[in-house]
């Protein structure tokens, strides 16, 4: 290839409260190419991506565009160099028209300068030609259909000049039709000489549209190969290939009866449906799958969050109805929510308001608490957690991601539930809190409850699992047994084989 | 330490009342008579007692502004049953029951629908202030039974059975938010309203319950406050929400939700409500009550500011 290089990213390296997402990574965009960026959940593509556009800044290494230094990059820094990104949800505003979308950003203003409201238009028309888009410039983006927003936002690209054009996950959610109408869009640009980094989870469609592709793996990059040198099975190869490093306290444990099973369980609201699921007691089940896949969706429809429109919820063999988190917590079931210092815990409240929050109920006679009993049942559970804190009314804010995740634990521990869904329970939490979760869940299998773990990290789905169910596209693709589970299989499963 | 740290505001606001009331009395000692105290303390009660209510709501990141409305038609209500030979003591739950039915509507609308407080609390205030002057015609309520003045219990009496009602009301919520389940909810509804919805708490629910109370404790305020006239005017309640909010605010509430206590209510309404007395005794120009009180929330939003700045760069280093 004697193109030149357009983009070079190297040596990056960027962590965000104590999580490594970038380790020395290096990427390098050619003028006239389609580079694809592979990897999975947590790889640090997203991360790359954003220090390319100037979103976030990172702790070392360098940026080239164009063989020049980029030194104080920043959202309009990166515009004004040519740098355009489109995300899986198009960025436009949705009450303006198409035409002042595209015009956003392009026009020279001043507060007070005019708008000449026929040039803008006819701009408009001109970029909405160029990718082959027909589309009204005074229609209302926020009316336009999904693949509509994308074409408006690669004119606006185009408007702009963009010379490195990002795609993130463009065809995630469109029909195999679309996909082939953007990509006739995204190989003209390419013949024009624009350089397109193209992020995708769908693995199959790369071959179509891709010249080269680079592989990231807990933020280092493996390798950069020519697309038609490389097949399915290696690039799978790549982006896993790692050895289980971590040892996790895993027990045979007596698997006793079906607790919880889902029979053809649908959400039309929250895209699941055809769920068929059992998790028996003393089980631990991993669900795995991609970001947006449903993963969360089917534990919110299980703890009845986002209730079922169709299907059938059994605990122990009886169908029950479940229309609230209270009748889930009724029925004995817990949901350990993910992202944590958002949801999981109530910052505010005292650690041991936080603790007995949902059986709260059961802490109190006549409506009023019993702070002794309460007081004596938070210690307890967090001297068995050990979570570290100064005093047991002191605000879970006060406290670090580790311990806040294992007072959102102890909260659940308390109802009792017979079913523990655990969504991402050691996301962005250090080691040694990690294995004591891990450790914690093994002795509540051991005690015969069921657990559902969701988790996006394949070493954990299979270092604790049972059984893995794998989530594709809103259903459960296949279920696989520990013994016969990879993560090869899995991640196969995952996009959609 | 965690203890002290934690009622701050409370703390601050006392040593601005402190400050406040030793100036007073050096300059006019006169302020401390025993007449002007028991003014002060009646022309406040109704005031507090729609501060209480207020607190609930804020503490739920909720707003009303419609409470001073809701208290001219509740007062209006008063006087016209009084007039048609209601009881005198069943005037008591009769009031609550209106107010409380005022504040369902609010409560239906915000916390069930779920429309944003601030619009339909202002459509309620327009709506109660403005049918109520088509019904009244503006006209005042007269020819009161004699025993609905002080609810027959003579002046000297009436008075402190007033005060005395307002305070045990304070005294029972600011008991109940600590002590009861359903306190803890409005915290943590307040505090993060999807966390406590993934906790098995409905948010609406006691959105709903919160606004019914605070109806009822307006309901209760405006007849505390009418029987100590001998008629019944038509727009009482004029400005209550302002009163009232800055109040809760003053005392250390986080108009976000979540933080605050009754305690705090309880100096926010005697700190701004003694500074137009203390002004006319210290001979200053009573006309920079307002501005002295506009004075005093902005201080007080101020270093909430600066203590949230302060305490997130300090949890930000902790995480690290």
């Amino acid at each position: 290839m004697a193109n030149p290089t357009l983009l070079r990213a190297s040596n990056i390296d960027k962590s965000y409260a104590g999580v490594h997402a970038l380790k020395q990574a290096s990427f390098e965009l050619q003028a006239g190419e389609v580079h694809a960026l592979i990897g999975e959940n947590g790889a640090g593509k997203s991360t790359l991506i954003k220090i390319i556009t100037g979103a976030v800044a990172p702790d070392a290494g360098e940026l080239h565009l164009n063989g020049k230094l980029v030194t104080h990059n920043s959202p309009r820094v990166a515009k004004q160099l040519g740098i355009a990104a489109m995300y899986q949800q198009p960025a436009l505003f949705p009450e303006l028209s198409v035409a002042e979308n595209i015009a956003i950003g392009l026009e020279e203003s001043s507060l007070l300068s005019r708008v000449n409201w026929r040039n803008r238009k006819r701009k408009a028309s001109e970029l909405l030609a160029r990718v082959g888009a027909n589309i009204d410039p005074d229609a209302e983006a926020g009316e336009l259909t999904l693949p509509q927003q994308q074409l408006v936002e690669i004119a606006r690209a185009l408007g702009a000049e963009a010379k490195v054009l990002i795609l993130d996950e463009p065809t995630a959610s469109l029909s195999v039709e679309d996909t082939q109408k953007l990509f006739t869009v995204i190989r003209q640009l390419r013949n024009e000489g624009a350089g397109i980094v193209y992020i995708s989870h769908r693995l199959e469609e790369l071959p179509a549209i891709a010249d080269r592709v680079t592989v990231l793996r807990d933020g280092s990059t493996i390798d950069t190969r020519l697309m038609s040198e490389v097949n399915r099975q290696q690039l799978i190869q790549l982006m896993v290939g790692r050895e289980l490093s971590a040892v996790f306290p895993k027990k045979a444990v007596q698997i006793g009866e079906s607790v919880l099973e889902l029979r053809q369980l649908g959400c039309a609201a929250s895209g699941i449906h055809d769920v068929n699921l059992i998790v028996r007691a003393g089980e631990i089940v991993g669900l795995a799958g991609l970001v947006g896949c449903g993963r969360t969706q089917l534990a919110h429809t299980v703890f009845g969050l986002t209730p079922a429109d169709h299907g059938d919820v059994l605990l122990r063999g009886k169908p029950v109805k479940l229309s609230s988190a209270a009748q889930a917590i009724e029925s004995g079931i817990a949901y350990v929510p993910e992202d944590r210092r958002r949801h999981g815990v109530i910052l505010d409240l005292a650690i041991s308001a936080n603790i007995t929050l949902a059986s709260l109920s059961r802490f109190s006679s006549y409506g009023a608490v019993d702070f002794g009993r309460e007081k004596k049942v938070a210690a307890d559970y967090a001297r068995r957690l050990r979570i570290k804190t100064p005093a047991i009314f002191a605000p879970v804010g006060t406290l670090s991601g580790g311990n806040q995740q294992k007072v959102a634990l102890s909260r659940w521990l308390v109802t009792n539930p017979s079913v523990l869904i655990l969504d991402e329970p050691t996301q962005g939490i250090d080691v040694g809190a990690k294995s004591e979760v891990h450790a914690l869940m093994t002795d509540l299998a051991a005690q015969g409850v069921a657990i559902l773990m969701i988790s996006s990290e394949l070493p954990e789905v299979l270092g604790m699992s049972d059984r893995i169910a794998v989530m594709c596209r809103g259903t459960i693709a296949a279920t696989l047994d520990r013994a016969e589970a990879t993560q090869e299989k899995i991640l196969a499963l995952a996009l959609g084989q | 330490m965690v203890g002290l740290n934690r009622y701050k505001r409370e703390l601050s606001a006392s040593l601005a009342y402190a400050v406040l009331l030793v100036a007073v009395g050096i300059i006019a000692p006169s302020f401390f008579g025993a007449t002007n105290l028991r003014d002060l303390a009646l022309n406040n009660a109704p005031v507090l007692l729609v501060a209480v209510g207020m607190t609930l709501v804020i503490l739920v990141a909720q707003i009303d502004i419609s409470v001073g409305s809701q208290f001219a038609v509740a007062t209006v209500a008063a006087g016209v049953l009084a007039q048609a030979g209601v009881p005198i003591p069943l005037l008591l739950p009769l009031l609550i029951l209106i107010g409380a039915a005022m504040g369902a509507v609010n409560g239906l609308l915000i916390g069930t629908l779920r429309l944003p407080s601030i619009i339909v609390t202002l459509a309620m205030l327009v709506a109660w202030r403005d049918a109520l002057r088509w019904t009244t015609g503006g006209e005042w309520v007269q020819n009161l039974p004699a025993n609905f003045q002080w609810f027959g219990l003579g002046q000297s009496l009436g008075q402190w059975v007033i005060v005395l009602a307002a305070l045990l009301v304070l005294a029972f919520f600011a008991w109940a938010l600590r002590n009861l389940a359903a306190g803890r909810r409005v915290y943590a509804v307040g505090s993060d309203a999807e966390a406590a919805r993934l906790a098995g708490v409905e948010p609406g629910q006691v959105t709903f319950f919160v606004f019914v109370l605070m109806g009822a404790l307006v309901g209760l305020a405006s007849l505390l406050n009418a029987v100590r006239f001998s008629t019944v005017p038509s727009n009482a309640g004029l400005g209550l929400e302002l009163k009232a909010i800055a109040a809760v605010v003053v005392g250390g509430t986080a108009i976000t939700g979540g933080r605050g206590t009754m305690l705090g209510t309880l100096i926010g309404v005697a700190l701004l409500g003694t500074i137009g007395t203390a002004l006319t005794f210290a001979g200053i120009n009573p006309f920079w009550e307002k501005a002295i009180q506009g004075a005093i929330i902005l201080t007080a939003l101020a270093s909430d500011f600066v203590w949230g700045r302060v305490e997130r760069m300090r949890t930000a280093k902790q995480a690290v």
